[in-house]
């Protein structure tokens, strides 16, 4: 991937929204990718979880509200577990699908599960889906 | 029989209720009544991540200050009713069962505890309510069992030793993780190890008993968290595992419901029971109220096998 860094990009609101909404220090990552490693749900990650901090650390906006990696977190805990750093990855993506949520864009459509999914799922995973992924 | 305040959540309530009654049953038989919140509400299952919302904290403090007004009406009606305590006695005990509303409880109980700034701005939303400085303290079921009533007092109580039962104990995410609110050791819990030896049962270990079970990417992703699961079920049953031990509703959904799709996927791959470790210990404690007709995959047949059901 080619990438275009401007200081626009990299002191602008993006990434001052996502530590704000995160608590999360971005710089605060090296890089070691012990969170991509150890994530269940990065098999069917486009970009990886240490890639989704890298392109928020960088300001990469666009790329990240393209990718469906953000989508695909089960908001596991694993990776806040394993890292050296002591960086809550778990968060940093929760202020990334917030700063699409804010928007009043959902990212699921709730009318499309079907009624049989619906009777036999348990609430827990209806309401934590629809905090996670819903406006 | 010492009370115990009880936060049963949504899906103790419907989908779970072979997970609750067991629980109940089994808790009363060593000697524990599990005394339900009066006017819970939803804690909101999944704890919220952003650090300038408070909203969503409002649902799961409010329990919290339910337990509080509760222990306080008790204390002032001077009923003499022996409640279990916390060893500092200052705290007040709530115990769930369901592990995301355990994660949930706990969590925002921390933010009450450490943050006097957002403890204020709650209180004082909350007007109606009794002002709340985190003096409840959240357990799990499994804490109370190993911690409160201890493995030997069990041991002394089982009736029907799970001989010859092969269990893999499955911990999943919200009762380990955060280490903040874990019950146990974040890389290798044993609490459900040890219970399950205590009550005779042959526990084989394996390297996913803490790995996500795709959790509500079942919603919206049922595929991939049936890959998860299949990953979970497959590697237990690897180890010779002949049932997975739960403690959680959405991991049963996961590693049980979701089999039928799994083996849609995976014409190999053979079922495997998935009971809560309260159906096995009021198995154990030789009680009837183990919902074993009620789950997601039926144990039944393999216990029968094994002489522990009639
Ligand atoms: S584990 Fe922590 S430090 Fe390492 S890449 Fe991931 S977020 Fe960065
Ligand atoms: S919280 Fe999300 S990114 Fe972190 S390990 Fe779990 S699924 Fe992966």
């Amino acid at each position: 991937m080619r990438i275009e860094l401007t200081p626009e990009k990299l002191h602008g609101s993006f990434v001052v929204k996502v530590e704000e909404i995160s608590g999360q220090d971005l710089l605060s990552c090296y890089q070691c990718g012990k969170c991509s490693a150890g994530c269940p749900m990065s098999f069917a990650m486009d970009i990886l979880p240490n890639q989704i901090i890298r392109l928020a650390q960088l300001g990469m906006e666009a790329e990240i509200a393209e990718s469906k990696a953000i989508w695909l977190c089960a908001t596991c805990i694993t990776c806040i577990a394993r890292c050296p750093r002591g960086c809550d990855l778990s968060r940093v993506i929760e202020a990334l699908r917030l700063l699409t949520l804010r928007k009043n864009a959902d990212a699921i459509e709730p009318s499309r599960i079907p009624a049989e999914t619906l009777a036999e799922l348990p609430q827990i995973a209806l309401v934590s889906c629809f905090r996670k992924f819903t406006a | 029989m010492i009370n115990l305040n009880y936060y049963p959540g949504c899906t103790l309530k419907t989908k779970a209720k072979n997970f609750e009654d067991s629980a109940i049953a089994s808790m009363s038989a060593l000697g524990i009544a599990l005394i339900e919140l009066p006017r819970w509400n939803c804690c909101g299952a999944s704890y919220c991540l952003a650090e300038d919302d408070l909203i969503h904290q409002v649902a799961p403090v409010r329990n919290l200050i339910r337990v509080k007004s509760q222990e306080s009406r008790v204390e002032s009606q001077g009923e003499g009713d022996s409640r279990l305590q916390t060893p500092d006695s200052r705290l007040l005990k709530v115990v769930t069962l369901c592990p995301f509303c355990y994660n949930t409880l706990k969590r925002a109980n921390l933010i009450v505890r450490n943050d006097p700034g957002k403890r204020d701005t709650l209180n004082s939303f909350m007007d109606e309510e009794i002002d709340y400085h985190g003096e409840v303290e959240t357990v799990h079921l499994l804490e109370v069992l190993r911690d409160d009533v201890g493995w030997e007092a069990i041991a002394k109580k089982v009736k029907v030793p799970l001989e010859g039962l092969i269990v893999a104990p499955y911990y999943g995410c919200t009762l380990i993780r955060p280490r903040e609110i874990a019950i146990d050791n974040v890389e290798r819990p044993t609490v459900l190890h040890r219970l399950m030896e205590t009550l005779g049962a042959t526990v084989v270990d394996f390297p996913f008993a803490t790995e996500c079970c795709g959790s509500f990417q079942s919603v919206s992703n049922p595929e991939l968290a049936a890959e998860t699961a299949w990953n979970i079920l497959t590697l237990a049953q690897r180890q010779g595992a002949e049932a997975l031990v739960l403690s959680c509703p959405l991991c049963e959904y996961n590693l049980g419901f979701q089999q039928k799709l799994i083996r849609r996927r995976h014409g190999e791959f053979k079922g495997i029971p998935t009971p809560y470790f309260t159906q096995l210990l009021a198995l154990a404690l030789g009680l009837e109220s183990c919902g074993f007709d009620r789950g997601y995959t039926d144990s039944r047949a393999l216990l029968q096998s094994k002489g522990l059901l009639s």
